[in-house]
């Protein structure tokens, strides 16, 4: 790298710079920033909110599916017409109330998404709860005096959790795409934060001129959703005694 | 029999299964001929390749097999056929009919269609001709008012007839060979008999060979002209089917005839106290169609009292949908009843779940499938240790895996195997672990809804003297649900007979076989030993 500084007066100063490309391998973004970095972190918050809304729409969905489905009757029937309801509100609706309530921030995304994501991985755990419930070691323990807890903790749950964990990893990419639509809205993340979501939105806006603003936030993205599936079959399969 | 060039001629047949963790042989040299008009019995346990070595017969194998050697059907080779050529002989020529008959129809269409179909396309025939024919066919094979069960959906038949629906199916092109693989086990005995009698009839009217795969000797006994006995891929024995009955010669064949079950068990003194005492018990189902389905009621049991001593067994006899399983879990109150339990003097039968639970451990149970009963997500350790987390919760991790391994000790299983999973072990090992995850909490009374009906028969003889040996051990009560006659026989001191949820007959076990009193149990006992005595007498009559 060369340099040279020349002080023509008290109050100028020009420098001239060599600045070789290398130090921004992904080209710059259009308000000249390095987009390089501006991915590392667009990456840690979408990775962020796939990970965090999931684990959350997990831990929801996957308890209030499987008390719903394992004790049936009435309680099943409240419960399940809960979530239909929840389903029936519409999600921009929803987004922006809880914008008008407590106002713009980035932890609403979380609890937005959250929300709105386990009514399936609820629905899911209670399928796979009625058919296990049926099943002759739930029974066995039923006839032991195991308390309802302990069966849907030892027998129920780890039983279904083979499509749970691949919902799971099918809802990570979904939770990412979501926020991305919500911060194109100008509802999720706002600059000068960003997100993988954002950055493909404004490389869209300027593919003819600057393609590479698409690519590379784009190329993360895929990579990181095809990543999630194989760890998803990964995880199913080392879950599964059988396999082991 | 007639006699002459045998139809369908097996030689040196060789199956193998390439699996992701090595090849397995499934047959290893099979040879087997069938002259018109015979019957030949194919028999073994699961496992030793009888049914596979047919399926590569008839190209059936599932993708991973390959078949090697010879089966030559009129001189024509079978092994390596194309599809195509091979469509000419199979389901023509040669049918095949399976053990379960609801998975071989497809439930979304009327069984009449299903049986047509092939007409239509193969035989060219129109739709009122094979309409016809299909009625035709529907009689043969013994169902009642065909021209109505032609519409019928396969779920609205029951089992027997739906596995005439099957043998009708088979017999539509008249073919020189019947290869039936179990064709009766998933039934009845009371349907398994007339289903055995209507093969025999139809065999005779035609003339076809019949190839039967079987694991029930008795079966063969009545049935078969020859049979060949087959052990890990092997024919070990074969012959004319009295002289094998009579003078085997090979070990695993006199093990195999010797896995009869056998033995009787005296009554406990009369003085033993009573464990379970039930009065006038009724189950109902409560079929209701959700919020706006009319409400509709099944009643499983109907009013059955009962009483178990302590050391007693009962063994509890009915045919599928007699109630007798459902009778078994009412009585553990893990079905809601009416009427009275008992338990040592003590009426349960309104105990909220919460004042049950120390009594839970008393009473345990034993289920039929040991594939299904064991969670497949935990250990051995995990499944055995569980009760004890319930009822001592104030033992450590130690202690209960002590006590896990003792139990497996006890049902002769190594106590190393703790770590394991259930899937690695086999039917017979998995119902030990049952018994044992019983057994661990010391129970009073044990009730076995069919601990042995999905076992081989000598696994089954295991299970039975493991009981014999535990009941003495621990002066246990036992309520023994069976359909299998032969197993209630050389286990109870008691039989109860049930039928459509009410009790038939009830005395002491020798006075029920051997004197039945009930027409119900009178037919019951026929087909369930008929074939076996059957066989027996010409057996012993042959020169």
């Amino acid at each position: 790298m060369r340099r040279s500084t020349r002080a023509s007066s008290a109050t100028s100063a020009t420098a001239t710079l060599t600045v070789n490309r290398h130090l921004f391998p992904f080209g710059t973004e259009s308000n000249g920033r390095d987009l390089m970095t501006r991915v590392f972190v667009g990456g840690q918050v979408s990775l962020l909110i796939g990970l965090l809304a999931t684990a959350v729409s997990l831990v929801i969905g996957v308890a209030y599916g499987a008390i719903a489905g394992y004790f049936g009757g009435s309680i099943d029937n409240a419960m399940m017409r809960l979530v239909d309801i929840l389903y029936s509100l519409p999600f921009m609706f929803f987004v922006i109330l809880l914008m008008v309530f407590f106002g713009r921030n980035f932890v609403l995304v979380f609890v937005a998404i959250g929300a709105i994501e386990w009514l399936d991985m609820a629905r899911i755990v209670r399928g796979q709860t009625l058919s296990l419930k049926r099943r002759e070691f739930v029974q066995a323990a039923h006839a032991m005096g195991v308390r309802a807890g302990g069966i849907l903790r030892r027998h129920v749950i780890p039983n279904a959790l083979g499509p749970v964990v691949v919902y799971m990893t099918l809802l990570v990419p979904k939770v990412i795409l979501l926020e991305s639509f919500l911060s194109f809205l100008g509802l999720g993340v706002q600059e000068p934060l960003t997100s993988w979501g954002t950055l493909i939105a404004d490389g869209a806006r300027n593919i003819q001129q600057a393609p590479w603003m698409l690519v590379f936030p784009a190329a993360f993205l895929v990579t990181t959703l095809m990543c999630l599936n194989f760890i998803g079959d990964g995880l199913r399969d080392a879950l599964d005694p059988k396999d082991r | 029999m007639e006699t002459g060039q045998p139809l369908l001629e097996i030689a040196d047949l060789h199956v193998r299964f390439t699996t992701p963790h090595g090849p397995i042989d499934a047959v290893r040299g099979f040879s087997l001929t069938v002259a018109p008009g015979e019957t030949v019995a194919i028999v073994g346990e699961s496992g030793s390749g009888k049914s596979q070595a047919m399926m590569a017969v008839m190209g059936l194998l599932a993708r991973n097999g390959r078949a090697t050697g010879s089966a030559r059907f009129r001189g024509q080779e079978l092994v390596g056929l194309p599809p195509r050529s091979l469509n000419r002989i199979r389901g023509d020529r040669i049918t095949m009919i399976f053990q379960e008959p609801m998975t071989s129809l497809d439930p979304l269409y009327p069984v009449g269609r299903q049986l047509m179909e092939p007409m239509r396309h193969h035989g060219g025939l129109s739709g009122a001709a094979a309409r016809t024919r299909a009625i035709e066919l529907l009689e043969l094979a013994g169902l009642p008012q065909p021209e109505r069960r032609l519409h019928a959906l396969p779920h609205e038949l029951s089992g027997g007839q739906r596995q005439r629906v099957m043998i009708a199916m088979a017999l539509a092109n008249r073919p020189d060979i019947l290869i039936a693989d179990e064709p009766t086990t998933a039934l009845d005995v009371t349907i398994q008999a007339q289903i055995l009698d209507l093969l025999r009839d139809l065999q005779r009217q035609f003339g076809m060979a019949i190839v039967f795969i079987t694991h029930d000797l008795g079966i063969v006994r009545a049935f078969a002209d020859r049979v060949h006995v087959m052990h890990a891929g092997r024919v070990v024995e074969h012959g004319p089917a009295q002289r094998i009955f009579t003078c085997p010669e090979q070990t695993y064949t006199r093990m195999l005839l010797a896995a009869e079950p056998a033995g009787h068990k005296p009554p406990p003194p009369p003085e033993a106290a009573t464990v379970l005492e039930a009065r006038s018990i009724r189950v109902s189902f409560d079929l209701r169609g959700g919020l706006f389905g009319g409400g509709r009621e099944i009643r499983a049991v109907g009013g059955v009292s009962l009483r178990v001593r302590e050391g007693q067994t009962l063994g509890i006899v009915g045919e599928s949908g007699s109630g007798k399983s459902t009778l078994g879990r009412a009585l553990l109150r893990l079905l809601p009843s009416e009427g009275q339990i008992l338990y040592r003097g003590r009426d349960i039968s309104r105990l909220p779940e919460r004042e049950l639970r120390p009594l839970r451990r008393e009473m345990q149970l034993v289920f039929q499938d040991p594939y299904g009963s064991l969670s497949p997500r935990m250990t051995v350790g995990e499944i055995l240790a569980e009760g004890l987390l319930v009822h001592e919760p104030e033992l450590d991790a130690r202690e209960r895996q002590r006590r896990a391994a003792e139990a497996l000790v006890e049902v002769q299983l190594d106590p190393a195997m703790l770590r394991r999973y259930p899937h690695e072990f086999s039917g017979g090992q998995r119902q030990r672990i049952a018994i044992a995850r019983a057994l661990i909490l010391r129970p009073r009374l044990l009730v076995l809804d069919e601990p042995t009906s999905a076992l081989d028969r000598s696994v089954q003889k295991q299970i039975v003297e493991l009981l014999r040996t535990l009941q003495e051990r621990h002066g246990l009560t036992y309520l023994f649900v069976s359909h299998d006659l032969a197993m209630v026989r050389a286990l109870a001191d008691t039989v109860m007979v049930m039928k459509d949820g009410r009790v038939v007959e009830f005395g002491p076990t020798e006075e029920i076989f051997d004197d039945p009193h009930a027409e119900y149990t009178r037919t019951l006992m026929a087909a369930a030993l008929g074939y076996t005595r059957a066989g027996m007498a010409e057996a012993t009559a042959a020169p």
